[in-house]
């Protein structure tokens, strides 16, 4: 694929013909169909503090869910069986049930426990707990905890014994081998995989609507009840989740090309 | 709470005939495994259909599938299943209104089968992309100069090669799949997810039932595992084991 390759410079015609298909397709979406709605300031803002919340949500539950996922992978890997087995059986747990069930699981099965206990609600903590969000937050981190604790455990089992034992001859503590060999060489080794994980979270981000946090999906579905329209806010998601996943994608090339590679 | 009185409860709430939700909670099941088989089915010929064309198709089918398999993994399943449920019901009674017929309701299991089968449709078509790009050209290329028509090819040489490495890919899939049928709850549909809810909807105990609901997933997964684990031990048969 050099610049020499004379082939690849032209766009061939077919990709002319599919490019205009869609620029009509969209034309056609934005002159023929009733997007009367998104005009009114009500529904901006809405659509805005959706998409913020899409957003924070995203990157909250990534980083603190692979920060837990890091442990959970370690352990599994190079760790003793007590603290093995139950990350493992942690891991089997997520993996194995809807993360629809456990968001309910911890907002209406936790949610209806809490206010039983006297102690709970007289807590400082009690304005916080009895909102949805906090219950959206902790089982989507969870969640990654759960999926990333896997891909980390195969991540640490995948750095070559040769390197940990270098650095054990040039004399680092074992805390040093995992902070500047270990640990960075495992998730430089998984990257793509997280930026693989990190549109599949995306797209899990819909189902906190349905414990009345107010995302973007939750705002389209706003609309479609007030104003009985079915299409156009379904549309309008869409080409947010898709531009979402496309800034994560490009955001995860751009990481990778600026890891050091090894060129033979 | 957790005390002798509150587990029995408990156990009341979950028995099979009616003061308890037993057998709702197994009709659940029942419709969750039914859906998960009908999807996964739809999404291993669309998988096949996609993976050959992606490989063998001209130019042309090659960037149509391309833009279906990035769409579709680009987009959350929920609104997915929202737009295909809407669009798709939409077309059919346009359809039959401009053929004479009366309107249709489609019924809740075609369309969870048909909208989750197109999600897998993509995921299955990269799985199987991959593992028939597994298979050694030279292998191939031998069965086609034995003078093997396309199909024989595909059957006694690719199918077998690639089984090993499509396998574990595909339980991947069938995994996420029965998952995913939890999401058709939203548009509520009658599975699993939905009949807890309903159930603990009536009578309170969300943590009972949730548990419940969360067991039965458990189990299909673990006892998925034990299956598929013993469909990969029979397409590497003949492979050598160990060593890299």
């Amino acid at each position: 694929m050099s610049l020499a390759d004379p082939i690849r410079r032209h766009m061939p015609l077919r990709r002319w013909v599919l490019a205009a298909i869609g620029l009509g397709i969209i034309a056609y979406c934005a002159l023929a169909l009733n997007w009367s709605w998104l005009q009114t300031p009500k529904y901006q803002g809405m659509i805005l503090q959706g998409v913020w919340n899409t957003i924070w949500i995203l990157v909250v539950t990534m980083v603190l869910g692979f920060i837990l996922a890091i442990p959970i992978g370690f352990v599994q890997a190079a760790g003793p069986w007590y603290l093995a087995r139950p990350a493992q059986a942690f891991c089997t747990v997520i993996r194995g049930t809807p993360l629809l069930l456990q968001l309910w699981l911890l907002y209406y099965g936790l949610g209806s426990l809490f206010p039983m206990y006297p102690w709970i609600r007289e807590s400082d903590l009690w304005p916080i707990l009895r909102q949805a969000w906090p219950y959206a937050v902790l089982a989507l981190t969870l969640s990654v905890a759960g999926y990333e604790g896997e891909v980390m455990r195969g991540a640490f089992k995948g750095v070559p014994q040769g390197q940990l034992e270098a650095a054990r001859a040039f004399g680092m503590s074992r805390w040093g081998v995992f902070r500047r060999i270990w640990l960075p060489q495992a998730v430089a080794g998984v990257l793509p995989t997280i930026g693989g994980e990190t549109v599949l979270q995306m797209k899990s981000t819909p189902l906190v609507a349905t414990i009345t946090v107010i995302d973007i999906y939750a705002v389209a579905s706003r609309v479609r009840q007030d104003t009985f329209i079915i299409y156009e806010p379904l549309l309008l998601l869409a080409l947010v989740y898709l531009t979402i996943a496309g800034v994560i994608v490009a955001l995860f090339a751009w990481f990778e090309s600026r890891l050091p590679k090894r060129i033979a | 709470m957790a005390d002798g009185s509150a587990l029995s409860a408990s156990l009341d709430l979950l028995a099979y005939s009616p003061p308890g939700w037993g057998a709702n909670l197994l009709r659940g099941l029942g419709n969750t495994v039914l859906i998960a088989l009908g999807a996964y089915g739809v999404g291993l010929f669309l998988g096949t259909l996609g993976a050959f064309g992606k490989l063998y198709g001209g130019p042309l089918t090659r960037d149509l599938l391309g833009l279906y398999t990035t769409l579709v993994r680009a987009v959350p399943e929920l609104v997915l299943i929202l737009i295909l449920y809407f669009a798709v019901t939409d077309l059919v009674n346009q359809a039959l209104l401009a053929m004479g017929y009366e309107r249709i309701q489609i019924s809740g299991v075609a369309a969870g089968i048909m909208v989750l089968g197109v999600v897998q449709g993509a995921y299955a078509t990269e799985v199987l992309r991959g593992a028939i790009q597994s298979v050694p050209a030279g292998q191939i290329e031998a069965g086609r100069a034995m003078g093997m028509s396309p199909l024989l090819v595909a059957r006694r040489v690719m199918l077998p090669l690639m089984l090993p490495a499509a396998i574990p890919g595909m339980a991947n899939l069938w995994m996420i799949v029965t998952k995913d049928t939890a999401l058709l709850a939203v548009v509520g549909f009658n599975e699993l997810v939905q009949e807890s809810r309903q159930a603990a909807g009536t009578t309170k105990a969300f943590f009972t039932f949730f548990m419940a609901a969360g067991v039965l997933f458990l189990c299909m997964s673990l006892v998925s595992n034990q299956i598929f684990a013993r469909i990969e031990a029979w397409a590497n048969k003949g492979t050598k084991r160990g060593g890299i």
